[in-house]
């Protein structure tokens, strides 16, 4: 009894070895004459409907002003405005699906009471170790330029291609 | 080093076979050897490494030694520790040295682990080539053994270095340090699949823990809500010992779960014939490789051929995943990125005549355009216009994928099994032709539904493609699964026999 079952442990473990390798032994092997696999034959293949999305909001240069204002970081050339309406435009596709009565999802410990610590002092003294990274300090304060002045307005030439007719308004600012 | 891995290294040294200095010795050399893949960015002083060395080694001559004693590990270049450049790979961090150390650098030195460097990445993690960084881009370790025309040259010429394959990233820095030997295990940091992808590329088991079991303490965040700290190591016996040293709550991440940890061994009487395997079908996507493909079919035969139970399901929703993830992820980025400013640490250049134009410029000199974009994306899908429409839609989506993991789940399935990428590790000439997000699009197609919805999974190498490089598959199981995820991963593990890089060869040279 037990040779029998080592012996059918070898032939099992050898036709194992023989499904991973299968680089050398891929002839020989015909998974499909002892079982269908459950891995599907062929891709899952979603036709996506694009004329029951909504409309792409437009991108022009007001928009671009703003985004730029609140992010502190331009577009630098027409790739990057290209790159934002292609994320805007992947992000349409969210429309396809209904999500009607179904919440918003924050966190996947939502069901979970997150650790609060006791409101102690657990550390301090340690203004040498924040300050340390700081390129400009005076006094134990960091120091930064005036605030209140908005920042330079540039001209968007080199986003016009893109902007297309919003050129105009662009010289009236 | 080839067969050298974290268990066989901690039998040795308790055995008094090998020293702790040898081993950094012998890990060090190899770093040496193979600085041309350009996957470490900062690299500790042989002298410190030889003094933790030979603390581990006082340990075990006493007898006393702790769970990773002696052992090499790297750390991805976004985990911080006290006093050490920690850049991200961005400019914007070249000249930060944090004043505190991350809780998963802290727990590994703790266990007597010696960090032997920080590893190269994508810019802030954003990619999954490690080809967007500062320092330039990682090198697969297995261009060394086979180049593109899978002739037999290797890289020592780097003139005729003009194609080559990419490690997979934004993790691609620390699995590129394992596999060719700089360490014996490393950390890199788990989005969207960024551990996950890159271990697949080279070859290595790389796992995602389940959201909350390992602290972001000091790990700079990408996206808060499904960030995690990634293992990468050579087998699933070491990924367990590195996760059991690593595991549990701490009081400076409130984010990890309260529950005290169960350290476990990988149990290798695993009985996978009580074992219910999901295939779902939605992760069979246009672009699969036939090589991927009948990888995954042979795996799946094989857990069949042995008594699991073997099903495909259906996940509806998450062919969603990455359109959610690209909303999500740039919104998060828009928000934590506005911590860079360059006043109290950071790259600091431009006007001082305005603190709106100091920012705006140091942000402009600091970011690359692939983390521009993001915040500029980020920042408009939360306008107050944009916000229902775009985010909390998103979030919406991300609720109905987490619903079809928690559907299967119920259902009875225990496990999921799917490919971790759609091919082997692609060249880089093929990866940089298009941009930053329709290769993050296509590379983590598989990889991020678990992020989405918090589950452990494990990508590990199973067999080779034709050109030799590594195949890999992905096994996903519930929150907090991760002892018999991996059990189930040893298993198959057992049976695949993969081959591990050798470059040993480079040691007689």
């Amino acid at each position: 009894m037990l040779r029998v079952a080592c012996k059918r442990l070898r032939v099992f473990s050898t036709r194992l070895d023989c499904l991973f390798n299968f680089q050398h032994c891929a002839k020989d092997f015909k998974p499909a004459a002892l079982y269908a696999s459950k891995v599907p034959d062929k891709p899952t293949v979603d036709s996506i409907d694009y004329d029951s999305l909504p409309e792409l909001p437009e991108i022009d240069l007001a928009l671009v002003e703003q985004l730029e204002r609140i992010s502190l970081v331009e577009f630098n050339n027409e790739a990057g405005l290209l790159r934002l309406r292609e994320a805007v435009k992947i992000a349409n596709q969210l429309h396809l699906v209904d999500t009607d009565g179904v919440e918003p999802m924050d966190t996947v410990l939502e069901d979970r009471e997150c650790y609060l610590r006791s409101d102690n002092v657990t550390d301090g003294n340690c203004v040498e170790d924040v300050m340390s990274n700081a390129s400009k300090v005076e006094e134990q304060y960091f120091v930064a330029p005036p605030g209140n002045i908005p920042m330079k307005k540039r001209d968007k030439d080199h986003l016009s291609n893109i902007l297309g007719k919003k050129e105009e308004e662009d010289e009236d600012s | 080093m080839k067969s050298m891995t974290v268990k066989k290294a901690l039998g040795l040294l308790r055995k008094h076979d090998i020293s702790p200095i040898e081993l950094v010795d012998m890990c060090h050399r190899r770093l040496k050897e193979t600085t041309n893949l350009n996957y470490m960015v900062h690299n500790i002083p042989s002298q410190l490494l030889h003094k933790h060395a030979r603390i581990a080694e006082q340990s075990y001559v006493k007898g006393s030694s702790k769970a990773l004693d002696g052992i090499p590990v790297a750390f991805k270049d976004n985990f911080c520790m006290r006093n050490i450049p920690t850049t991200c790979a961005s400019r914007m961090l070249l000249n930060y040295k944090p004043p505190y150390t991350a809780t998963m650098v802290e727990k590994v030195a703790q266990a007597g682990g010696i960090i032997v460097g920080k590893t190269n990445m994508d810019e802030f993690a954003m990619g999954s080539g490690s080809v967007d960084s500062c320092y330039g881009p990682v090198v697969n370790p297995w261009n060394f053994a086979l180049n593109l025309q899978g002739q037999e040259s290797i890289l020592d010429e780097e003139s005729s270095l003009s194609d080559w394959f990419i490690s997979g990233g934004s993790s691609g820095g620390s699995a590129a340090a394992v596999a060719a030997g700089a360490c014996l295990a490393a950390f890199g940091s788990d989005t969207g699949g960024s551990t996950r992808n890159p271990a697949s590329y080279c070859g290595l088991v790389g796992l995602k823990a389940t959201y909350g079991l390992l602290s972001r303490h000091g790990m700079i965040p990408l996206v808060n809500s499904m960030d995690v700290p990634g293992i990468v190591t050579k087998t699933v016996e070491d990924s367990a010992i590195l996760l059991n040293a690593v595991a549990g709550h701490d009081v400076r991440d409130s984010t990890t779960v309260q529950e005290k940890y169960a350290p476990f061994e990988i149990d290798d009487t695993f009985d996978v014939s009580k074992v219910y395997v999901g295939i779902p079908r939605e992760f069979h996507t246009p672009g699969l490789s036939p090589e991927v493909l009948k990888l995954w079919k042979a795996t799946a035969d094989a857990l069949e051929q042995a008594g699991a139970k073997v099903a495909e399901v259906s996940m509806p929703h998450a062919k969603h995943c990455l359109n959610c993830y690209h909303v999500l992820c740039c919104c998060e980025v828009a928000s934590n990125f506005s911590r860079y400013t360059g006043i109290e640490f950071g790259l600091r250049c431009g006007s001082e005549e305005s603190t709106e134009d100091l920012y705006a410029e140091s942000r402009h000199h600091g970011f690359n355009d692939v983390v521009r974009g993001r915040i500029l994306a980020g920042n408009f899908f939360l306008l107050r216009r944009n916000f229902d429409r775009f985010f909390l839609k998103a979030q919406r989506i991300r609720r109905l994928i987490s619903n079809d993991f928690k559907a299967v789940f119920s259902s009875g399935i225990h496990f999921l099994l799917t490919p971790t990428t759609l091919t082997d590790a692609p060249s880089f000439s093929w990866f940089s032709q298009k941009d930053n997000r329709t290769r993050s699009a296509e590379q983590d197609i598989f990889t991020t539904a678990a992020n989405m919805a918090g589950t452990p999974a494990v990508s590990l190498p199973l067999s080779n493609s034709q050109r030799g490089l590594p195949l890999s598959l992905q096994l996903m199981g519930p929150h907090f699964s991760e002892s018999r995820l991996l059990s189930l991963a040893y298993w198959l593990e057992q049976q695949a026999h993969f081959q591990h890089l050798d470059l040993d060869f480079l040691d007689r040279k």
